[in-house]
């Protein structure tokens, strides 16, 4: 034999990997302790942290939880003996505790407050079965279906026969289209059953409420619009334009990959005309063109002309999302898909959307999130959400030069809000991952 | 390439080609934008047949089996496949296609199901079979292609070859009467490709009507009954494999089997 020859009589077995680069030790060793010039970044940071946390914590805990007004802060603060350079230096945090519920709730009526409340209750028990499907029997989803009906109702009150002549749409919509589809063509009967609900909402559905009212009148009390306001407001602009831009959205995405002219030159007009206009433009034409154009004496809701362009905005952006996904499938997926004899809906549906959407968890969530923080531009159309109470308590004698406290506390309200819907969305990647593609 | 062996008997038993017409194809044309893919393609598959297509890249082959369950359109001519004319009609292409299974070069699994959700999906939906049943229908032939312990972990888990056995058991759970192979071994590593061939054979010698593009030349002469040569867009050359390898007539069929069998 050669001395180039080798072969291997016994494979080698595993070895544990040397102890420095394991356990807690090892990571610091690998990520703050690398080398020397690393060793001194890692000191100069922790000296910042430091630093930062040093001047803001005696800021924040503060004794000043029972001030009454601005100046009794400044007293509490000058007895307590922190007073810098510039006067005192501490928050006030007395406006918290006396305006907190008015950041929640707005000048909603506060013998009605376990409304809003229980309304977002059984939101949480609504999403449930939607956010984590894994966890929560599926039967649940019926009361999801049927919340979209309850939340109106809890927030703004009055006939319970407003929100089931509302439902009743749904279902007349829904007989209109089985009974169509099954004797002539399912586009017929999407067609038709559309038209018949439209039929029932805008001209039957007032008679029969108002007919049902008159027998049995149950209801509770009517809260109207202009006394919602605080995080209250917010969320509810939100959690609408959240929940309904993502359907839409993914219509108009496939609308814009549509073989059909017609049905993509829409979708694409749409979203381009949404996408080319500001927020606030849309916002003020909800606010106060909308009027011009309607018929003298209709009184369409403020909320619910905010709600409906809110939600266009966000189904423009979220379409575009969701076109990015599409186009990262593999054209393969689509042959796969049309190979086995499923038609358009079924691919769509089974095959296509599940991938496409998993893509676009982080760009949707973003947009979600983006939508949630856009809701404080409401307060420039004079809503008052949290941003419009701010501004309504600084103007009060009491509190005129309060600044950080309030923002600080709104800003970390929404931060909750956000940091969890990014937290989610980390969850759900993680629980959508099945290997490589 | 070389020629890889086929180590095995077949079984030519139940290998009978029938009277029956599976796919007749006439006059077929096939344009990409202004490029004359496809040229008046005239071929007739009798049920039972295997018929392995081969030729240069770019000559057609895997355009002209496309076309057969519409994932491509043809401009003119006439497909008829089992009987059902392939035209503009929604309806024709999907009962077509539930009757023809595609395996394809990349396998185009499902990567968001488990191994048998991608079974049973078209059986469900498409054919409307039970649940239990599709379930019980995709184990039998997740058996056959032998992975049925894979059968809940994800297309991403698993290695190519065994991944394309998947897609061939998917296909098989619509049974299918016509099966088309689009390369379904050109993506493969050597070692897997003979896990993949095994599988097909074992089709073929269950009767199966088969459409293959590959470049095996080994399972061509072993497997197929008729070999069709394709070059730019036409048929140049069909024969029997025999004599289509041992005595080819035309130089462009020399040419190209001095390429790949010459060494």
């Amino acid at each position: 034999m050669s001395d180039i020859g080798f072969v291997r009589t016994e494979m080698l077995p595993e070895r544990e990997p040397p102890a420095s680069t394991v356990g807690a030790l090892g990571w610091a060793r690998a990520n703050l302790f690398s080398n020397w010039f690393n060793s001194i970044l890692t000191l100069a940071s922790l000296y910042a942290i430091y630093a930062i946390l040093a001047a803001i914590l005696p800021w924040v805990f503060s004794p000043t939880w029972n001030g009454a007004s601005l100046n009794n802060c400044r007293e509490i603060l000058t007895a307590a003996g922190s007073v810098g350079d510039h006067g005192t230096s501490g928050a006030c945090w007395g406006v918290i505790r006396e305006r907190w519920i008015q950041l929640l709730f707005g000048f909603y009526p506060s013998e009605l407050y376990w409304r809003p409340v229980l309304a977002f209750i059984l939101l949480g028990v609504a999403l449930a079965p939607v956010l984590f499907s894994d966890n929560v029997p599926s039967k649940m989803l019926i009361f999801s279906a049927l919340y979209p009906f309850i939340f109106p109702w809890l927030l703004w009150g009055g006939t319970i026969w407003g929100p089931i002549a509302a439902l009743a749409g749904f279902v007349l919509g829904w007989v209109v289209y089985s009974a169509v589809s099954k004797t002539m063509s399912s586009l017929m009967g999407i067609v038709l059953g559309a038209v018949a609900a439209l039929v029932w909402w805008l001209l039957l559905s007032s008679y029969f409420t108002g007919a049902l009212n008159s027998i049995l009148p149950i209801g509770i009390e009517v809260v109207e619009s202009r006394k919602f306001g605080g995080f209250m407001l917010s969320i509810t602009i939100g959690v609408v334009a959240i929940a309904c831009s993502l359907p839409l959205g993914i219509v108009l995405a496939l609308g814009r990959q549509s073989d059909l002219m017609i049905v993509k030159y829409i979708c694409v007009g749409f979203i381009e005309f949404i996408r080319g206009v500001p927020l606030i433009t849309l916002l003020f034409v909800a606010s106060t063109l909308l009027n011009i154009f309607m018929p003298p004496g209709t009184n369409f809701d403020i909320i619910l002309r905010v709600l409906i362009m809110v939600t266009l905005f966000a189904a423009a952006y979220m379409a575009e999302v969701i076109r990015g996904g599409l186009a990262a499938l593999p054209r393969g997926q689509y042959e796969g898909a049309d190979s086995l004899g499923l038609n358009y809906w079924q691919a769509q549906r089974l095959v296509i959307m599940p991938q496409a959407l998993k893509i676009s968890i982080p760009g949707i969530v973003s947009t979600f999130i983006g939508v949630f923080k856009d809701t404080t531009l409401v307060s420039i159309i004079g809503l008052l959400d949290p941003l419009g109470l701010s501004n309504a308590i600084r103007a009060d004698a009491n509190w005129n030069g309060v600044v950080w406290e309030l923002y600080g506390f709104i800003a970390l309200l929404f931060f909750i809000f956000c940091f969890g819907m990014s937290r989610y969305s980390m969850y759900l990647e993680r629980k959508l991952h099945t290997g490589h593609r | 390439m070389s020629e890889l062996a086929i180590d095995r008997e077949i079984d030519r038993s139940k290998m009978q080609v029938s009277d029956e017409i599976a796919i007749e194809i006439t006059n077929m044309n096939k344009w990409y934008g202004a490029f004359h893919v496809l040229r008046d393609i005239n071929l007739t598959v009798n049920q039972g047949e295997r018929i392995v297509i081969a030729g240069p890249s770019g000559s057609g082959k895997s355009t002209l089996i496309r076309c057969l369950n519409a994932l491509e359109e043809h401009q003119q001519g006439k497909i008829v496949v089992d009987g059902t004319e392939l035209s503009n009609d929604l309806k024709n292409i999907d009962k077509i296609r539930s009757e023809v299974g595609m395996v394809f070069q990349h396998f185009n699994l499902f990567p968001h199901l488990t191994i048998l959700e991608n079974c049973t999906l078209a059986p469900i939906w498409v054919r409307k079979t039970p649940r239990k049943e599709a379930e019980e229908t995709a184990m039998h032939f997740l058996e056959k292609v032998k992975i049925p312990e894979q059968a809940n972990k994800y297309p991403g888990q698993l290695s190519g070859g065994q991944q394309q056995r998947v897609a061939i058991a998917r296909s098989l759970c619509m049974r299918p009467r016509i099966m088309l192979f689009d390369e379904p071994t050109s993506a493969l590593d050597p070692e897997m490709i003979k896990e993949v061939l095994d599988t097909m054979i074992e089709l073929a010698e269950e009767g199966m009507t088969m459409l293959c593009v590959t470049h095996e030349m080994g399972f061509a002469r072993q497997v197929a009954n008729r070999v069709i040569f394709m070059d730019a867009g036409q048929i140049v050359e069909q024969n029997e494999p025999e004599e289509f390898f041992n005595n080819p007539q035309s130089e462009r069929t020399k040419l190209f089997l001095s390429q790949i069998l010459g060494h």
